[in-house]
């Protein structure tokens, strides 16, 4: 199946300029199985969402159709075909 | 035609300043615009100048990049030079500390991290290992962090053994002198008065400490209050702090050549952390800390900024050249070894770190 993955503006230099991503998964999939996916393809920009323990930065939003994977089952979060996953910074810093 | 850089990382992004005769500055674009910069370091070994530096996103987290240009661009391996093992199940916070080795260890850098950590490349900075030795230690579950964070914030290799110190607030002193294999804590004299037991064996802030460069077994400390010396590696300490105006401070500064010289810059007690007074000045001492001169030529009659850690550095020129940055975004410059500052930049965001380097020779 493919998903949807927007990027925000300030991590699309690590997306080769792409804001919008198409990621192609297996019928049954994670929000963590398609960041993994992205993960192969645009390891930078993984890092910069992701940390080294595989959990998505405090300071870093991921949503599926609109809700917070927190909410859900964080990255366990299953996604369904034609789902959009939008990953976007929280508000943080001063 | 050679000229000076200095290096400033702030809150909010790294800046350059060139000079030719490191009195009147030229201030570069700011790069890293946002970023938080804690960590910066000129590695001009083997004919090259690398800088690499350790930002901090509060979204995106930190990362080291490099750049092999003087800044026009920078690079990041795709699997980051500094990652946690999985099996620590830590996460890097922060990049405290860079430090080139020396020249007879080409390739190796070092970096002080948070979590407590220490880390080695011996690829110029582009991948980092973690240091073990320090990691497993006995004593790390009862480090803890200081006001700004818990982090392995100053890492001094020996130019003449394998032995290296490191400073941990709040864990103290630790030597190694096998190379970074096995690690005792060397705190001896310097006060935890904070602690129940204000002399434990470790558990120290220690803010910063410098080596002497012609006896390698005499290092300087700015402690959490207290100022020390030691002449045997850090077997013990000796409080060199009579004579200056406050006993605490950030900054440890040790002279490119010259043995006994040293600089701290105080700020008054721990409830108040700014300059004595308001009035900023630098310390030096030329004789291993028995005496001090305050130097203030061409500082601002009033500051109220303090100066951190990182935020000051020297330059082997000779004279040799004395920086540092404030808080509240201004940096100074000294071509005379603090006989007389100028002004290199101002209201910058707070200056976290200062490094300096001789390019164009």
């Amino acid at each position: 199946m493919e998903v949807s993955v927007l990027v925000p503006a300030l991590l699309a230099e690590h997306t080769g300029g792409q804001r919008i991503l198409q990621v192609v998964t297996d019928d049954v999939a994670s929000v963590g199985n398609v960041l993994d996916i992205l993960a192969g393809e645009h390891p930078v920009f993984d890092r910069r969402v992701r940390d080294e323990t595989g959990s998505v930065r405090r300071y870093v939003n991921v949503y599926i159709d609109g809700d917070d994977i927190r909410s859900l089952d964080g990255l366990a979060t299953p996604v369904l075909e034609g789902q959009e996953l939008l990953i976007i910074q929280s508000v943080a810093g001063g | 035609m050679p000229s000076t850089i200095l290096a400033i990382g702030t809150k909010k992004g790294l800046w350059f300043a060139t000079s030719s005769d490191r009195k009147t500055w030229n201030v570069s674009r700011p790069h890293f615009l946002n970023e938080e910069v804690p960590s910066v370091e000129f590695d001009t070994r083997g004919g090259r100048t690398r800088i690499l530096v350790g930002i901090r996103s509060e979204h995106w987290g930190p990362t080291v990049l490099h750049s092999d240009d003087l800044a026009e661009t920078w690079s990041e391996p795709d699997d980051g030079a500094i990652r946690f093992p999985e099996d620590t199940g830590e996460a890097l916070g922060r990049v405290w500390q860079l430090k080139a080795d020396t020249e007879g260890r080409p390739g190796v850098v070092w970096a002080g991290c948070e979590p407590i950590s220490v880390w080695k490349s011996t690829d110029g900075g582009e991948h980092f290992e973690l240091n073990r030795g320090l990691w497993n230690h006995p004593h790390r579950k009862d480090w803890g962090p200081g006001y700004g964070g818990a982090a392995a914030h100053t890492v001094l290799p020996s130019p003449v053994d394998d032995s290296i110190h490191v400073a941990i607030s709040a864990g103290g002193v630790y030597r190694s002198t096998d190379g970074g294999e096995s690690w005792e804590a060397r705190n001896k004299g310097i006060s935890a008065y904070f602690m129940p037991d204000p002399n434990p064996e470790f558990g120290q802030c220690v803010h910063k400490i410098a080596r002497d460069p012609e006896e390698p077994n005499t290092l300087f400390a700015q402690n959490h209050h207290g100022v020390y010396r030691t002449d045997d590696a850090g077997d013990h300490w000796e409080s060199i702090a009579d004579g200056l105006p406050a006993d605490f401070g950030f900054v440890m500064l040790t002279h490119p050549r010259r043995g006994g010289t040293a600089w701290v810059i105080p700020l008054k007690a721990d409830g108040e952390r700014v300059p004595p007074e308001g009035r900023l000045a630098v310390h030096r001492t030329a004789d291993g800390g028995a005496t001090w001169t305050a130097l203030d030529a061409g500082l601002p009659p009033e500051e109220f900024n303090a100066v951190l850690r990182d935020a000051a550095c020297v330059d082997d020129g000779d004279p040799a050249g004395v920086y540092f940055g404030t808080r509240g975004g201004s940096v100074f410059a000294s071509a005379d070894e603090g006989a007389s500052f100028a002004e290199v930049a101002s209201r910058l965001p707070d200056v976290l770190c200062v490094r300096v380097a001789r390019v164009g020779d």
